[in-house]
């Protein structure tokens, strides 16, 4: 249906092109997964399919773009807009409107589709999608699910035949990018819609697609069965790396399958649980209490925060884990509770002694960054802190080696950019250090090296808190965990009992062993030791 | 009586009956006749708003009616002005230097002078607070999107700019919140840019990302005009635009040729009509549930229409009860009364808005 020829596209400060020569073919009702480390150009590749490169983002774009054979790369997206739907990573940046209901007709209105017709077609989308009872509800108001399903509603609604998304489960909690999932399944198999989508969190996605092109980072691309990419992939899922540990053939894709075959692995001695090491008591919160106008955000939560600790802060996308992070930092108001750091209470300090005792890296971390190079961003931070000077540099060199100190921070990768202002953050050195959905456009790699960088802080004495979506992310760095559903705990303990008790917030790992398993490198240590 | 079906009224009928009340309000200096056109609007409000954001606006009209009329009495107060009447309190006048001959600081203050205040004061929270109530009744957005299809681009772009500001608060707040947790600069000038940088950034890349948007989803698709019909277009509105500006400029400027005024500004009107009217056929947009023109507008429409007529009629002829003046106390007779209160007829004329969460049937109405 459309075909890729020969793509070469060269941004224009790049010594390298990005994309280098690549040639994809799409055919009528698959599902492709655009995979590969961060920045390797995924985003460039679905610019590519929609238009939107090189139009909104400069370079230069060579090759040929067919549609049924003529060539569609000379036409801008909007004239593309009947064939090609496009839903960006951030779904709500995207709205037109205002409510559900005129958000899908948006596209329609466009192509100047007939009253009626739309009229039946909203209708349909709602039903199809499952967002009927939506209908007249403001965009703003939704949740990140919802938004990110309206999104693809208000695409579909034009009834176009390829469906490009752009990391659609990225900010969703694991029920939510469920369904989202299923949704988008659902349409291929019975519209026939082609679907492509580039996702970092291929634990899950890789069990839909029937095709991963993977960009292998020199500008090349291979394409091919899911299975067969990811016997080589520099990135795959727990699922994958522990059947290539284990040397399963073929490689399992789902949890159904590996089940299957890790029947020989349930003889493996069940790894030791660590005792709950004794660290000192570095936060404690007592029965705190957060409103938002009559909207009750927390309710009544108690929260021990230990020297040499990782705790875990889960739940639904609007749980209220931010506004308990912020309140826990003291910036937030709260309505009744306590809060005591070294025997303060941070709601109560200056801003700068606040820093001194609990840092926090809010979700969108490039909201601290204001300067031109990462020298400044250093410097500013340790004039700003009282720290003698190349403390923040000091801390950034463990943190994430070898970052040039003239580059611009929007330059640097995510992973780096987040180890600068955990950096900056960590320069007043508090000793509480509270992270908002750390994970977010982080690959396996990145996120393996946050989760050493936490262990190590921990182990420095500090007590962290993580909220975050990310199950496997949890299993492989946090101690305690505590899951939120509507402002209250629900849950509260040792990862292993939590997550095992649960099955949404239950690792790859747990769910194809069972509890008490949680990684891969367990079962490999394992494996090694009954060797 | 049956039920009535909720549903939303044309936004530009409300508007229609709120430029009538506001009309009404700059015919009149009457407290009395001010007072009642506020009572109407707040009922009529009261009765007809939905449960959406903007429906909540009302309240903030009211005070800052309220403040303008505070503000219009306290400078009444502090410049005087009023000579002679009746003294209410002597208040010493302050000299000022001979350049701002005119004004006078202070001074004896007069009950006629701020009698005057108060009702100019009142006469411009009536025409504000009347603009309110067509804001809370109407949606905004919808009165945009009621915009003829040749300028439907440009409602496009004033609707998305609405939506900005919420947004830009939104990250406002976010980064004040994010820049309190680090060390840095500090004076006057750091502390700004380390507030500005990211808000600004952050705002260029949504805007970005909603341009994206937009385009992918066929904003702006050129349609089916060939270039002939495009040059006509382009050629009627440069008419119609050097039409309007030649007759406004000879309308204004008594000494320009009579021919030029009033007929070369109606032709200028007419050439752009002509204009929209083409070029709005050639565009290949739909519109989704437009809101419907029924009797219920038209009633609405006309009942505002016909206040501010009936009030302009009472100022040319009756100009006691329109400008009673200071010195004798106001009054109202029954034609004024009458015109006000017709401006109540949308309270029952207009259908019962639709709510968020609540059964299409209203019962009782």
């Amino acid at each position: 249906m459309i075909e890729l020829r020969n793509i070469h596209v060269t941004y224009d400060d790049a010594a390298a092109p990005v994309l280098d020569g690549i040639d994809l073919t799409l055919d009528e009702g698959e599902l492709v997964l655009v995979s590969g480390r961060t920045g390797v150009g995924k985003s460039t590749l679905l610019g590519v399919l929609t238009g939107l490169v090189p139009r909104f983002s400069g370079g230069t774009l060579t090759g040929d773009v067919l549609l049924d054979g003529t060539s569609i790369i000379d036409t801008p997206p909007r004239e593309r807009a009947h064939v090609i739907g496009y839903v960006g990573q951030d779904p709500a940046a995207g709205f037109v409107t205002d409510t559900v209901e005129e958000e899908l007709a948006y596209g329609m209105e466009q192509l100047g589709v007939a009253p009626d017709t739309m009229r039946r077609r909203v209708e349909e989308t709602l039903d199809l999608l499952g967002i009927a009872d939506l209908r007249a509800r403001d965009l703003r108001t939704l949740s990140g699910g919802e938004q990110q399903r309206v999104a693809i509603g208000a695409v579909l609604t034009t009834h176009p035949r390829l469906l490009v998304l752009d990391e659609p489960t990225s900010a969703l909690d694991p029920t939510a990018a469920e369904d989202v999932l299923a949704t988008l399944t659902r349409l291929v198999h019975d519209l026939g819609l082609t679907v492509v989508l580039a996702e970092h969190r291929l634990e899950r996605v890789v069990p839909f697609a029937d095709r991963i092109a993977l960009l292998t980072g020199d500008g090349g691309l291979v394409v091919d069965e899911p299975a067969t990419v990811l016997a080589t992939s520099p990135v795959v899922p727990p699922i994958v790396e522990l059947g290539r540990a284990a040397g399963w053939s073929p490689l399992p894709l789902s949890v159904r399958e590996a089940r299957r075959h890790a029947r020989h692995l349930r003889v493996l001695p069940a790894p030791e649980e660590h005792p709950a090491t004794g660290g000192e008591i570095l936060l404690t919160a007592q029965g705190l209490v957060v409103t938002h106008g009559r909207h009750v955000a927390v309710r009544d939560v108690d929260v021990e925060l230990r020297a040499g600790h990782v705790t875990a802060l889960m739940g639904r996308n609007g749980s209220g884990k931010s506004t308990l992070i912020w309140t826990l930092q003291g910036a937030h108001e709260r309505r009744s509770g306590s809060v005591a750091v070294d025997g303060a209470d941070p709601a109560r300090l200056a801003a700068d002694r606040r820093r001194a005792h609990v840092g926090l890296v809010p979700q969108t971390a490039a909201d601290l960054l204001y300067l031109e190079t990462v020298g400044e961003e250093c410097a500013a931070a340790d004039r700003g802190s009282d720290a003698g000077p190349g403390t923040c540099r000091a801390l950034l060199d463990r943190l994430a080696p070898g970052i040039d100190p003239r580059h611009h921070p929007r330059d640097l990768s995510e992973g780096q950019r987040l180890a600068l202002v955990l950096a900056i953050v960590l320069s007043t050195s508090p000793r509480v250090l509270l992270l908002d959905e750390p994970t977010r456009g982080l690959d396996y790699a990145a996120k393996r090296q946050l989760a050493a960088i936490v262990r190590d802080l921990a182990d420095d004495g500090h007590a962290v808190l993580v909220a975050t979506h990310d199950v496997e992310f949890v299993a492989s760095v946090a101690d305690d965990v505590v899951v939120l559903a509507e402002g209250e705990v629900v849950s509260a303990g040792r990862t292993r009992e939590v997550v095992a008790a649960s099955p949404s917030y239950a690792p790859q790992v747990t769910k194809i062993l069972g509890a008490p398993w949680l990684r891969v490198d367990e079962v490999v240590a394992a494996m090694e030791a009954a060797r | 009586m049956s039920a009535r079906l909720a549903r939303d009224l044309h936004p530009v009928a409300w508007w229609v009956w709120a430029i009538g009340l506001a009309a009404a309000a700059t015919l009149t200096t009457n407290p009395l006749l001010l007072l009642l056109l506020v009572a109407v609007a707040a009922v009529v409000v009261q009765a007809r708003r939905s449960d959406q954001p903007w429906a909540r606006s009302f309240r903030l009209y009211l005070w800052l009616g309220l403040a303008i009329v505070l503000i219009r009495v306290v400078f009444r107060i502090l410049f005087g002005g009023v000579d002679g009447g009746h003294v209410l309190l002597d208040l010493p006048s302050v000299p000022l230097p001979d350049w701002v001959a005119g004004v006078r600081l202070l001074g004896p203050l007069t009950l006629e002078g701020l009698l005057a205040g108060l009702y100019d004061g009142m006469r411009l929270a009536t025409i504000v607070i009347c603009i309110g109530a067509a804001n809370s009744l109407a949606n905004p957005k919808r009165l945009l999107k009621s915009v003829p299809p040749a300028l439907y681009e440009v409602g496009t772009a004033l609707v998305v700019a609405v939506t900005v500001f919420p947004q830009l608060a939104d990250s406002a707040r976010r980064v004040r919140a994010a820049q309190a947790l680090r060390g840095g600069v500090d004076g006057r000038v750091g502390r700004l840019r380390r507030f500005l940088v990211p808000v600004l950034e952050d705002a260029l890349e949504r805007s970005l990302a909603l341009a994206a948007g937009m385009d992918t989803r066929g904003y702006g698709r050129a349609g089916d005009a060939t270039r002939a019909e495009r040059r006509l277009n382009g050629a009627l509105l440069l008419g119609a635009l050097c039409g309007i500006g030649v007759g406004t400029y000879a309308v204004l400027d008594t000494t320009a040729p009579r021919w030029l005024a009033t007929p070369m500004l109606l032709a200028g009107v007419a050439v752009a009509a002509v204009g929209l009217v083409s070029s709005g056929r050639r565009v290949r947009r739909s519109r989704y549930r437009p809101d419907p023109w029924r009797i219920e507008e038209s009633l609405v429409a006309l009942s505002g229409t016909a206040v501010g007529v009936i009030v302009w009629w009472i100022a040319g002829h009756d100009l006691a009860v329109a400008h009673p003046g200071v010195e004798s106390v106001p009054y109202l007779d029954v034609a004024a009364l009458g015109a006000v209160l017709v401006g109540l007829v949308p309270a029952v004329a207009a259908p019962p808005p639709r709510l968020a969460v609540a059964p299409a049937l209203a019962v009782g109405a």
